[in-house]
């Protein structure tokens, strides 16, 4: 007995420091935006905001530098957006076609589906890069968006597809026998069952779009065409290690929205699906 | 992770499964087949015109470029033509360039060594932090859930960023620790990303530290599948933890283990934003590109695509090779 109660308390002192491992560097972005920079630079450690200032995120909002910050925030916002609800209706789409038909060619599609989501997009950046610059979409949020949605497509048809395999066509029968048409049917009792999966599909979605570097590096360079991403590196360039406490407002202004979408769809990713519609 | 990648299709539900009804009737032909497949029908060309906007997006975008992507490869393709020379056709000029040039020679090691690394630190880790989460409380099991989903969730991008200030030369979290606390001098002021090695050290730790939350909830969503009657019947025979892991948990696990092992080896051979973030930090890029570095400044910085071209068809080939086994587990998996 006290053997399993010590090898307890080791766990669970164990797991305190790997918590501490975990949150500590989220933790220290938070701490040191809220911190003046002049202070973080100094010789003493702050763990925790004893001056608290909101100073750096009003620079890093509203200082009209070389690089704002609000301009990145709404193009990455437009990009995504955009992204997601263009991925999901077309995955939609797709996953209804390779879910409830059997057709020809439906295997190789899924089969390609796989393939182009393990493509490596680092190298698709050089064609990517000259095949959107001959369309003469370069700096524009059409030609992200287009790259993005690509991107985005295999992950969301596959996770789709899931999700609508998960809801038996029994119950599409069973309208179909009270009278619904099969698209009926489907669009009255299939598709709202699918909302939840929809739902999370569309997070994971954003978070990509939303976090995504290398592509908007390389497309949108210009200035008053950058995402988030390539606003935090060129600040972080610009500025060099001088505004650290600024590096980190802008961090923690690009990561809550990823962080709080995160924790909300995880999960649902896992519950949330059809359980009860169909007894055992 | 990616960055795009901690979200790999494996999160995908395979909702429905077990649920179908009834043992399914032999057709036929004798042969049991699957109830859906049963109902689903052909539909004509429906389901080809549900398929028509996804494919032309890929075509466009993802077909399109690879396909010139293998022409430039061919090609002696430099700024001249980016501003309309006509391109020369060289075949495998540029692919003997590259592969017989010692600069590709040290950053493919350095991303063979450097992925190799991760992925071993990676999975011992986060086995570790799963067959310990399944001896936790439910209230530390929670805690140190939620750190590491803090951790997972974090951008690639942000947590380079942060890293790199707590590596910081002069004003650095870990500098001031290890000289103040553990009293070592030589850490003041002391460097982290000049010297390459410590280079790779400070980027592992950052791509570990993203990384092992996926591993380990994934595996510890496995054990959860292990029969706790079978362990417990191990137990009474006389098998130690050890001999149980070896012989009850890990059969279990390996399915998991090896699909998971295969995603961070994809992961960690693709490494980009952290190794270019923390070049931007101040790390000698010469001496620390990894593939898609190297890819970028080849291409995109150097101007040379017709290189950089042959550079990013040998990373694809290398890449989709190990991917092969996911596809084919997924496949098989899935019963398409």
């Amino acid at each position: 007995m006290t053997r399993t109660r010590l090898a307890t308390v080791a766990y669970s002192a164990v797991s305190i420091v790997l918590f501490a491992f975990f949150v500590f560097p989220v933790y220290w972005m938070v701490n040191t935006s809220l911190q003046p920079n002049n202070e973080i630079r100094g010789s003493d450690l702050h763990f925790w905001p004893d001056n608290l200032t909101l100073r750096n995120y009003e620079t890093v909002l509203f200082d009209p530098g070389r690089t704002p910050f609000l301009p990145a925030a709404g193009n990455s916002l437009t990009v995504t957006v955009l992204t997601v609800v263009i991925a999901l209706v077309f995955a939609f789409l797709a996953s209804v076609a390779v879910t409830r038909f059997r057709f020809a060619s439906r295997r190789a599609f899924i089969i390609t589906i796989l393939v182009v989501q393990m493509i490596p997009g680092e190298a698709m950046i050089v064609s990517v890069f000259r095949v959107i610059d001959g369309w003469h979409l370069l700096n524009t949020i059409a030609g992200l968006t287009l790259v993005y949605v690509a991107t985005v497509l295999p992950f969301t048809i596959w996770t789709l597809r899931g999700f609508v395999n998960g809801v038996p066509v029994e119950l599409e029968e069973a309208a179909m026998i009270d009278g619904c048409s099969r698209a009926g049917a489907f669009w009255r009792v299939t598709f709202p069952l699918l909302a939840p999966g929809l739902v999370a599909t569309g997070v994971f979605g954003f978070i990509q779009a939303w976090n995504e570097f290398i592509m908007a590096l390389v497309l949108n360079a210009r200035p008053e065409m950058m995402t988030l991403p390539v606003w935090l590196r060129t600040f972080l360039v610009a500025n060099g290690t001088t505004n650290w406490a600024g590096l980190m407002a802008g961090s923690t202004l690009m990561a809550i929205p990823v962080i709080v979408f995160f924790l909300v769809v995880q999960g649902r990713m896992t519950s949330g699906l059809v359980s009860g519609a169909v007894k055992g | 992770m990616t960055t795009v990648d901690t979200t790999g299709p494996d999160l995908a539900p395979s909702a429905g499964e077990g649920r179908r009804p009834a043992p399914p009737r032999p057709t036929r032909a004798g042969r049991p087949r699957d109830p859906r497949a049963r109902r689903a029908r052909r539909g004509g060309l429906t389901p080809y015109a549900l398929l028509t906007p996804a494919l032309i997006v890929l075509a466009l975008i993802v077909g399109w470029p690879l396909v010139q992507l293998v022409v430039t490869s061919f090609q002696e393709f430099g700024r001249a033509q980016v501003f309309g020379a006509p391109p020369a056709w060289v075949w495998f000029e540029n692919y003997a360039d590259v592969l017989t040039d010692p600069v590709f020679h040290g950053v493919l090691v350095r991303s063979l060594a450097f992925a190799a690394a991760c992925v071993v630190t990676t999975m011992l880790f986060g086995t570790l932090v799963a067959l310990m989460m399944t001896r936790l409380t439910k209230f530390f099991r929670m805690l140190l859930s939620i750190g590491m989903l803090l951790a997972w969730a974090m951008p690639a991008l942000t947590a380079t960023v942060v890293w790199g200030w707590m590596f910081d030369t002069a004003y650095g979290v870990v500098n001031h620790v290890l000289v103040n606390w553990f009293g070592l001098a030589e850490y003041f002021q002391h460097s982290w990303l000049i010297d390459p090695l410590s280079f790779f050290l400070v980027a592992g730790l950052i791509i570990v530290w993203g990384a092992v939350p996926f591993v380990a909830f994934t595996l510890y969503a496995g054990l959860t599948q292990v029969p706790d009657e079978v362990l417990e019947a191990a137990q009474l025979d006389g098998a130690g933890g050890v001999a149980r892991f070896r012989l009850i948990v890990f059969p279990y696990l390996k399915p998991i283990f090896l699909i998971v092992t295969i995603l961070q080896i994809i992961w960690d051979l693709r490494v980009f934003t952290q190794i270019f973030a923390l070049q931007d930090i101040g790390g000698i890029r010469a001496l620390t590109s990894t593939l898609g570095v190297y890819i970028y400044q080849t291409s995109i910085a150097g101007g040379d695509f017709g290189h950089g071209g042959a550079i990013a068809v040998i990373t694809a080939i290398l890449l989709m090779s190990i991917s092969i086994f996911y596809i084919r587990h997924l496949a098989k998996e899935e019963e398409l």
